[in-house]
């Protein structure tokens, strides 16, 4: 192993280590954290809300391409009628999990991020420590909660109108028949697959949010730093959160 | 005037804020070799010295953000070094900080700004923080500013909002890092005016780090010349403005040249304007 390689290994053991370590933290302070309601609902808001717009046009548009595809391939074998499954299996279990926490992580991971961040390079979270306050009480903690919250109810919204959307173009343009659709969907859909989805949306909540918060309480206070971490807090979570859908996926077989 | 590197007034018992011996360093470049300074109770202590020096470094010791490598930090009597989470956060209580950008938070409005410290430690009903806040914010000139948003405010306002949330919990100490950077001369003369009325009115101990040579020995008590690492210089203003010291003198008339270098060490000025690119 060069010594190139040997040096980024030990940086990523580091950071691992650094971010577990903050994580602990984070938990601890987490308790506290949530005798004040008020933050944690105003960080739902901030970071859950104001995505809804683009979740739900991710999702309709996600769903609308599942309708297409799937009742093209599943034509070929002359089963339209399991588009509903196809779609809602799809959705539950993966599409909406991993595409809402790809998308919350544009949207409101980069947010965080770059506010904390800024927060950092304005000495506003050295203020907070000089006035006993504890920032990861007061800042960190509520958006932690709040993106763990927001994950799960945005994937909820994500598969519903994803399921319109394949509905709309497989049962409304491509004729499958409505009442098999649902029926379908209905009656093949197990708890499990529920469950699979639930779990996912709040492991990916968790890690995105973590990254998130704490790429920005760590970020250089500076405008390249702050800029640089937004950046880490894009390719970290996406990369979590598609090896976390892995290793989810293969513990649900 | 004490001219030596262990400058600080003597039969200081009413000290609040005692350094002593104290050996800091980022690493490896000595920031501090052996630096002594006492804040005196009810007393206008000014920290002064070029850019570079570690007075925003001093005042992150003070306030136990950051520990000295040896040496004593005492605050109201403890050793900062020593302090626990718990009990660091009562010490800071007691005391306030005005940051030199004000360091306001910038996601609520000037009351909220001001009534922040009070929410947090103080179970106080809604009518009392209410009046209070607006009796900081009169104090400093801006009652009338109470809900304009922090980007709404000029530097000097800011500053002057900043100090309001410094006081509202009635500290025992204030501490101001360059409060006059960067203020037009009628916000200066504000500021400085503020100063002055919250240490006399309030019988508050103050701290102030600032380079404004003229600005801080007009109300100042007592004064320090930080010059590389250590005290250079420590008296009265008037004390200071008589001392023979070269690096006193120095500091005191802005002068390019003396012991404390403009220029960062550099090659040959000539010979590097000559030199051929590679």
């Amino acid at each position: 192993m060069s010594a190139a390689s040997k040096a980024g290994v030990t940086e990523l053991v580091r950071k691992t280590g650094l971010t577990g370590l903050f994580f602990v933290r984070l938990l601890g302070a987490c308790i506290p954290a949530l005798a004040r309601p008020k933050l944690i609902i105003a960080q739902v808001y901030n970071a859950g809300a104001r995505s809804l717009i683009i979740i739900m046009l991710s999702g309709l548009f996600t769903g609308m391409v599942l309708g297409l595809q799937g009742y093209d391939l599943l034509n070929r074998f002359g089963a339209t009628e399991a588009l509903g499954t196809a779609a809602a299996m799809a959705l539950l279990k993966e599409l909406g999990p991993v595409l809402t926490a790809l998308l919350f992580a544009g949207r409101a991971g980069t947010a965080l991020t770059s506010e904390i961040g800024l927060m950092r390079a304005t000495d506003q979270l050295t203020a907070m420590e000089v006035m006993a306050v504890d920032p990861m009480r007061y800042v960190a903690a509520p958006r932690f909660l709040g993106g763990l919250i927001a994950v799960p109810l945005l994937t909820a919204v994500f598969n519903a109108i994803g399921l319109y959307g394949a509905q709309l173009i497989g049962v409304q343009l491509l004729g499958v028949d409505h009442g098999t659709f649902w029926s379908q969907t209905q009656s093949a859909v197990a708890l499990k697959d529920v469950t699979e989805g639930v779990v996912k949306s709040v492991v990916f909540g968790a890690v995105v949010s973590l990254i998130a918060v704490n790429e920005g309480y760590h970020a250089e206070p500076t405008a390249e730093g702050v800029g640089l971490a937004t950046t880490r807090t894009v390719v970290a979570s996406s990369v979590m959160t598609l090896l976390l859908d892995y290793i989810l996926t293969a513990a649900f077989m | 005037m004490t001219d030596s590197q262990t400058a600080s007034p003597q039969g200081a018992s009413d000290a609040v804020i005692d350094v002593r011996d104290v050996h800091y360093a980022i690493d490896g470049r000595p920031i501090f070799s052996g630096l002594d300074i006492v804040a005196r109770r009810g007393l206008i202590t000014a920290v002064m010295g070029p850019s570079g020096t570690g007075k925003t470094t001093l005042l992150r010791l003070i306030t136990g953000q950051i520990y000295a490598d040896s040496g004593l930090v005492s605050v109201f009597g403890h050793d900062v070094g020593t302090l626990n989470g718990p009990q660091l956060y009562a010490m800071r209580q007691r005391m306030g900080v005005l940051f030199q950008n004000g360091a306001l938070l910038t996601d609520v409005d000037v009351f909220e700004n001001v009534a922040f410290p009070v929410r947090e430690h103080t179970d106080l009903p809604e009518p009392l923080i209410r009046r209070l806040v607006l009796t900081k914010l009169e104090a400093v000139g801006l009652r009338g500013a109470a809900r304009l948003m922090p980007a709404e405010l000029s530097g000097g306002m800011a500053r002057r909002v900043a100090l309001a949330r410094a006081i509202v919990m009635d500290p025992e100490v204030l501490i101001y890092d360059e409060p006059f950077v960067g203020l037009d001369p009628i916000s200066l003369g504000v500021i400085l005016r503020l100063v002055k009325q919250m240490n006399d009115a309030l019988k508050i101990t103050s701290v102030v780090v600032s380079h404004d040579v003229q600005e801080i020995s007009s109300i100042a008590d007592y004064s320090y010349l930080l010059s590389e690492g250590r005290i250079a210089a420590a008296g009265t203003p008037a004390e200071l403005a008589r001392s023979d010291s070269p690096t006193v003198r120095q500091f005191m008339t802005g002068s390019a040249e003396g012991p404390v270098r403009f220029h960062y060490p550099a090659a040959d000025y000539a010979a590097e304007l000559l030199e051929s690119p590679q």
